[in-house]
């Protein structure tokens, strides 16, 4: 990679004007990700940003970056094969719950398998917006849409479970409004070598408007929400009084200075260590049991594909004594004829 | 050698058949003979004949594995319809193969094996296989094979498995009798191969000397075959299938473009030793991503393509479908990426181990929309190398998908190679935006003649652009859904590919272009029809063929060449999906078909016969 240099988000932006309907959760999240960009200091031209078809996926038009807007489903196997032909670059994926879950979960899960060092913003508004309103597999149980007018009869994926089953090693959270919390979690998610995926939850204004506002909307965020930080006691609520402790095998909220808990019994995140076991509990916490973590669940460091396909190069050719198409043919059984 | 008191047989060419349980090692066997007679000097061209499980039911037909070779005197272009001699390692090789052998042709069998359980396995009815086969003409070779195999080695402390794997030996030591070929190939291979295990190194080595002495014993009643090496042009030589000949021409094209290699692929018979060879090629620098699927293999070359890579993917039938959707993106993203087809029998799983030519519409129209891009088809195993070659370099230079067809019969293949000289092979260049037009250049402005636009690698500062699947303004590339610009983007990268027809060799007519009948085939099937054409030439009929390597565009010349033939027969192994694309293209020209789905190439018996009716009508 380049240098790193001053920039400032308007570098990141592309002369196209943004068509995404006005009050889209999209607009916060474009945003983020330029000011992100911006402070990762990564040269416009040393950046992809992929992305595959839903709403979210016409992201990278409006990014001043290398772009491409590919098929349906298919963002991480495009995205795979950018950064692992050229691994200096930095590479961003642009999904949906549609797109990442549904049609592209196979690719998904095998991008987090093999931990290619890809940053994967996750849109989760938990609808089809582009076909305009068809549940998706991230809505809940009994959901209303166009295809499910009676309510679905089937359970959602969990972003967060899914990338911990598929072995991934950093997972976060954020809210499209939140653009501070967003800008942190993405630069984080950037700096941290191996896939990443950061969960935004979106507003779709049009079709699910609301999905996630009662845990999103201003009167009840710091109630129904906890920003986990790596090292902190994990508190939350208005007054800064409640806290997570284990109960046997779960989690529960406890109001510190009732019921006998102090601080002292608080939970501490711990976001680097390699057991899943907590981190799933983190990332599966739903109102109204719990506060929905936001925040980095997950961040912890493992073998990187695109990395050890350089290495194994290197080491390959090391060793070899075949180092030109020349020497190849004539390896093995060669004869002449004079 | 030791003298000869048998007689001597003299010929220009030979087929020899092995057979056996799928677990015989005939494959192997069928190789190190094939090796030994090149490196003799003899041309030779093989095919491997392998059922699609890995070990179907132990002495039934479904699990007879065969491997043919075909050497000669002069040149070879089939591995050959009929075999002068057959190896059959139990009655169900025998029962399957006895039809290929000539009649009044050699057959060794392993006598041990033919008991009676095997006999009711394989189906014979009686316990008189030869006679029930109607073989009484035949030269048959009774070798207690197994017994002399486990006679030979009894003192060794080997176990009973390892030494029932060494028969194939024995019996290839005495096919090398048969045709008085040095052992010293075979002797080195199993040295090398078995190197770590000595004891295995010394038991094969022990029985295949055996195998040979048996024939020095039964000389006096058994002829053997005489054949001289062939006039040979100077050069190195090795053996070559055309999977690893298709490997090969992708990695000299990346060294002439000056690009790194990626494959992006899933295994699929018969395309998978692709993957495995390239795999392998990490001293040449080939990056190799082995996909989740079919669909992320073709993906993940897009995404390298993008990124600035000489982009592949290979697959067969099945995974041709899934990749539509992709090459559709390739088509209108307009990158450049190689998708090698090696077809194999369908529709759906079809017939995995057998060839067929049954892909061709797929390769032109299988995709949603306007979306042309190159055809184009290897014609023999070792040309795969040459058209793998410039299926990149076209790519490359024009900016577009092309599909490359080969087939299971062209895959597993094998003929003698004279190695190339990469200096012989032309430059590949890509079209690159020059520095004093990137302050006005536009991603999907074209070459006003070819219609390519330039290929610029993400990391290239100042030429940041978007591209995707949506239609794009002709010139920025910025989404456009106008539909006066959508008709004239559909016909610029129609004529893009129409232009190529620049670009390709005229189509050529081999055999006797004096003739009122034209043969007309394309890909794999060349051997056999130029064989035949050959053979009716020395008959005193006159046959001329065109073969096709490259199908869309077609040569610029096809219509003219085909308008000069009062018959045309389009001969192919489908039910004629390329005659079917002639009439499309010159509807005003009448087209014969001679068509075969057996999941084998043609015999040039059948194409000789063909011809010579047609030309009688």
């Amino acid at each position: 990679m380049s240098e790193e240099c001053e920039l400032k988000y308007t570098d990141f932006k592309s002369d196209l004007s943004v068509r995404w309907c006005a009050g889209c959760g999209d607009h916060a999240i474009l945003n983020a990700v330029q000011k992100a960009m911006a402070n990762l200091k990564v040269e416009p031209h040393n950046v992809a940003v992929i992305s595959g078809i839903g709403c979210s996926s016409r992201f990278p038009y409006y990014m001043n970056t290398y772009g491409f807007h590919t098929i349906h489903g298919r963002a991480s196997a495009v995205a795979s094969g950018v950064k692992v032909a050229n691994p200096n670059l930095k590479v961003w994926q642009i999904t949906g719950d549609g797109d990442a879950l549904a049609i592209g979960g196979n690719h998904f899960i095998h991008l987090i398998r093999r931990n290619i060092d890809i940053n994967v913003i996750l849109f989760n508004n938990q609808i089809y917006g582009l076909t305009k309103g068809q549940y998706s597999p991230t809505s809940k149980r009994g959901f209303i849409s166009k295809t499910s007018p009676y309510g679905t009869v089937e359970d959602p994926f969990r972003p967060g479970e899914l990338t911990l089953g598929a072995r991934g090693q950093f997972f976060a959270r954020t809210i499209d409004k939140e653009i501070k919390l967003s800008i942190e979690v993405m630069e984080e998610a950037a700096r941290h070598k191996g896939t990443s995926i950061v969960e935004v939850l979106q507003n779709c204004v049009i079709y699910n408007d609301k999905t996630h506002e009662a845990i999103t909307d201003k009167k009840y965020k710091a109630d129904r929400t906890i920003i986990l930080q790596h090292g902190e006691k994990m508190i939350f609520g208005v007054d800064n009084d409640k806290g997570l402790v284990m109960d046997g095998m779960d989690i529960k909220t406890v109001t510190i200075g009732q019921d006998g808990y102090t601080l002292d019994d608080i939970l501490v995140h711990d976001a680097y260590t390699h057991h899943g076991a907590m981190h799933r509990k983190l990332s599966n916490m739903d109102f109204p049991e719990l506060p929905v973590a936001l925040g980095v669940i997950r961040s912890v460091k493992d073998n990187v594909y695109d990395v050890s396909v350089e290495q194994q190069l290197v080491d390959v050719q090391a060793k070899t004594s075949i180092t030109t198409f020349e020497e190849m043919v004539n390896s093995g059984d060669v004869w002449e004829v004079e | 050698m030791m003298g000869r008191s048998s007689k001597v047989i003299e010929r220009d060419e030979v087929v020899v058949r092995f057979s056996g349980d799928s677990g015989d090692g005939m494959q192997l066997t069928g190789t190190l003979f094939s090796n030994t007679s090149a490196v003799f000097g003899n041309d030779i061209s093989t095919f491997p004949d392998y059922p699609a499980e890995i070990r179907a039911p132990q002495g039934t037909i479904g699990g007879v594995s065969g491997f043919q070779v075909h050497f000669g005197h002069s040149e070879v272009f089939t591995p050959g319809d009929y075999a002068d001699v057959l190896v059959a390692m139990n009655p169900a090789a025998l029962k399957a193969n006895a039809k290929w052998v000539k009649h009044g042709g050699t057959i060794i069998i392993d006598v041990d094996a033919f008991d009676a359980k095997n006999l009711e396995k394989a189906g014979y009815k009686t316990d008189d296989p030869i006679t029930e086969d109607k073989l009484g003409d035949y030269h048959i070779i009774k070798a207690p094979i197994t017994n002399l195999t486990k006679e030979s080695l009894k003192d060794m402390g080997l176990d009973n498995k390892s030494i029932l794997r060494s028969k194939n030996m024995y019996a290839l030591g005495l096919v090398y009798w048969l045709f008085n070929r040095p052992m010293e190939h075979t002797t080195n291979y199993i040295k090398k191969k078995f190197a770590k295990n000595p004891l295995i190194v010394e038991a094969n080595l022990k029985v295949l000397r055996e195998g040979y002495n048996y024939g020095v014993i039964i000389q006096a009643v058994t002829p053997s075959y005489h054949i001289n090496p062939a006039a040979i042009a100077k050069g190195k030589y090795r053996n070559i299938n055309g999977n690893i000949a298709t490997a090969w021409g992708l990695i000299a094209a990346s060294k002439k473009a000056n690009l790194e290699l990626f494959l992006g692929s899933y295994p699929i018979t018969p395309a998978t030793e692709i993957l495995q060879e390239l795999s392998l090629r990490k001293d040449m620098g080939v990056k190799v991503f082995q996909a989740e699927d079919e669909i992320a293999g073709i993906c993940t070359a897009i995404g390298a393509s993008f990124a600035g890579d000489l982009a592949v993917t290979s697959t067969s039938g099945p995974g041709l479908a899934l990749k539509g959707e992709a090459i559709g993106l390739a088509v209108i993203a307009e990158l450049p990426l190689v998708i090698v087809n090696v077809q194999r029998g369908g529709p759906s799983t079809g017939l995995p181990t057998k060839t067929e030519q049954s892909d061709l519409m797929q390769a032109l129209y299988g995709r949603n929309g306007e979306s042309p891009c190159v055809v184009m088809a290897a014609s023999s195993p070792i040309n795969c190398f040459e058209y793998a070659f410039y299926a990149a370099k076209i790519a490359v230079e024009h900016m577009t998908p092309v599909i490359l067809l080969t087939d299971g019969f062209l895959a597993n293949g094998t003929q003698t190679w004279k190695i190339p000289d990469l200096a012989d092979y032309p430059e590949i260049k890509a079209k690159r935006v020059a520095p004093e037009d990137e302050a006005t250049w536009m991603p999907y402005q074209r070459d006003p003649e070819t219609y390519v636009r330039s290929w610029v690698k993400v990391g290239t500062p100042g030429l940041m652009h978007r591209i995707g699947g949506l239609e794009k303004d002709e010139k920025t590339g910025g989404v456009s859904y106008d539909g006066e610009n959508h008709e004239r983007m559909v016909k610029y990268r129609e004529a893009k590919i129409k232009y190529i027809e620049n670009n390709i060799p005229e189509q050529d007519i081999l055999g006797e272009p004096e003739s009122d009948l034209l043969v007309v085939g394309w890909g794999g099937t060349f051997g056999h029809l130029f064989t035949a054409v050959e053979e009716l030439s020395e008959e005193g009929v006159h046959v001329a063929l065109a073969h096709f390597n490259y199908i869309n565009p077609l040569p610029k010349n096809a219509h003219a060449v085909l308008k000069r033939y009062k018959k045309i027969l389009v001969c192919e192994l489908n039910l004629g999906q390329f005659a079917n694309y002639l009439r499309m293209n010159y509807p005003d020209i009448q087209y014969r078909q001679f068509n075969k789905m057996q999941g084998l190439p043609f015999s040039v018996v059948e194409l000789k016969e063909q011809f010579k009716k047609l030309l009688e009508e």
